[in-house]
């Protein structure tokens, strides 16, 4: 019976609590600094891109989603820093598992997977990213600054990162 | 008819349209509770603070498609929800909100009450009770066999607690004397009954809860044993119905449990019809509470607490209660 008294006043304190939700399209959660998110491709500080069409991360891929056809670079095309470019580089979302093997495949770290994860579309076609999708930057998911002093969540995260060396404050990108 | 009939059947109109606004609102207050209850938001998308839920759910059920299994009973299939709504509608048109009122700047007097019988207590009782014809026929009907044992659970929960839902009450007549509402109310009005008749009003409470189908006693419609009992096989605004019927009976054993034992309408400052939704909802704040902290209790639970504790219980209360009055 004082069990049953127990559990009431449990769940009376309840009433006077502030709820824990996060309110998800309002606020997003900080991901974490290893998290896996959407592909990015990168470029050199001159603009070149540093992918060089190998096809080592579409052979390291499990689920096969990655499709690079390469092409030669000419004097007047020089899209990449060696010999040959990524004439076609697509990734297909819908297939992706996010296990970031392309990421420690690729020789030259053109490829990163970075903290997107709203990738939701209408259509399947839409999901298959194309290079110059890709090589634009991704929406940043970390917020700049903590959002709410008394989201208990978010404290996690603070100490979470802080053993990362790295608070909500700054961002996460810096660590790429 | 205490008004003449023009005056009563506006009476009835407007009973029934707050009532059902007050059930639709009674649902977003019990889903904001329930979250809250929790540690999380309950509705909050739909309007400020989640206000407009309730339509935006009678929205959502009136697209829905008028679906009637192939092998159900058609006519008793779609009378089912038909019948467990009127009744419940029905049960609450003799509860009291006050007595005489004057409409202001008139002298013009009407009573805050449909109706008074001298067997207000059994009419309630009666119609209540027929609801339940709704949740078994509508089991039936659907020819589903996870709907059938819903509505033979709801049957067999309804006998077993009627009986000492009853001899709990039967305590307060004999202690007013009177079948009547408005008797019963008013003979209330130095002591609230739930002090001398606290064991009556412990019964009371339990098989209300088990009566309105409300967690922990919600049996009849447990997911994860018979889907949704009665209403598996409906869908759109015939199961609106049956979960309308289901709270609003909530709402009506909070309103007999606030004149039997809180004194009804009656309390000081506040006009009648205030008191009377302070303590129904006093009551649904309980309830609300309870659906918050309580597992599901098993069948053979539900009917060890009816059969070996609560009709005991019931039956000592109106012993003592009967010896009370003679001897005192």
């Amino acid at each position: 019976m004082l069990n049953q008294v127990k559990g009431f006043s449990t769940t009376f304190r309840h009433l006077f609590q502030k709820p824990i939700t996060q309110q998800y399209p309002e606020y997003k959660r900080p991901v974490y600094p290893r998290f896996r998110g959407r592909h990015q491709l990168h470029r050199h500080e001159n603009g070149l891109e540093k992918c060089v069409g190998c096809s080592l991360c579409a052979a390291a891929c499990p689920s096969d989603c990655i499709r690079v056809v390469p092409a030669e670079n000419t004097p007047d095309n020089r899209v990449s820093a060696g010999e040959r470019h990524a004439r076609i580089y697509e990734i297909n979302m819908a297939r992706c598992i996010f296990c970031g093997y392309c990421e420690l495949a690729c020789p030259f770290d053109a490829i990163t997977l970075g903290n997107d994860f709203e990738l939701s579309e209408i259509s399947r076609d839409a999901l298959v990213y194309t290079k110059s999708m890709l090589l634009e930057k991704p929406a940043l998911r970390t917020p700049s600054q903590a959002v709410d002093p008394y989201d208990v969540p978010s404290q996690e995260m603070e100490r979470v990162l802080g053993m990362y060396d790295i608070t909500t404050a700054t961002n996460p990108e810096g660590a790429e | 008819m205490v008004d003449g009939v023009i005056l009563t059947v506006i009476k009835s109109v407007v009973l029934a349209s707050v009532l059902m606004g007050f059930f639709a609102y009674m649902t977003w207050v019990e889903r904001k509770l329930i979250g809250r209850f929790q540690a999380r938001y309950g509705p909050n998308r739909v309007g400020p603070y989640g206000l407009m839920q309730p339509i935006a759910d009678l929205g959502k059920m009136l697209q829905k498609e008028n679906m009637i299994p192939e092998m159900a009973h058609r006519k008793l299939y779609i009378a089912a929800p038909f019948i467990a709504m009127t009744c419940a509608i029905g049960a609450f048109g003799l509860m009291p909100f006050g007595g005489v009122a004057t409409i202001p700047g008139t002298d013009w007097t009407f009573h805050l009450y449909i109706a008074d019988t001298s067997v207000s207590l059994l009419v309630v009782a009666a119609i209540g009770s027929l609801g339940f014809y709704g949740l078994m026929i509508g089991g039936w009907a659907s020819s589903s066999k996870y709907a059938l044992l819903g509505g033979m659970r709801a049957i067999a929960q309804l006998v077993s607690y009627e009986v000492a839902f009853t001899l709990a009450v039967i305590g307060v007549i004999i202690q007013a004397g009177s079948l009547s509402f408005i008797n019963i109310s008013n003979a209330q009005e130095h002591l609230w009954y739930v002090i001398p008749q606290f064991l009556g009003f412990l019964v009371f409470f339990v098989a209300a809860v088990a009566e309105s189908n409300r967690p922990p006693f919600d049996l009849t419609e447990a997911d994860g044993e018979v889907v949704a009992g009665y209403h598996t096989e409906y869908g759109g605004m015939r199961y609106a119905m049956f979960a309308a019927a289901e709270f609003i009976n909530a709402i009506t054993l909070s309103a007999l449990g606030a004149v039997l034992f809180l004194g009804g309408p009656s309390g000081p400052f506040l006009p009648g019809p205030i008191w009377m939704l302070l303590k129904i909802g006093a009551f649904l704040f309980v309830l609300i509470w309870i659906r918050a902290t309580l597992p599901r209790v098993r069948f053979d639970q539900l009917m060890k607490i009816g059969w070996k504790v609560l009709l005991p219980v019931a039956t000592l209360n109106l012993l003592l209660t009967a010896v009370a009055v003679v001897y005192l």
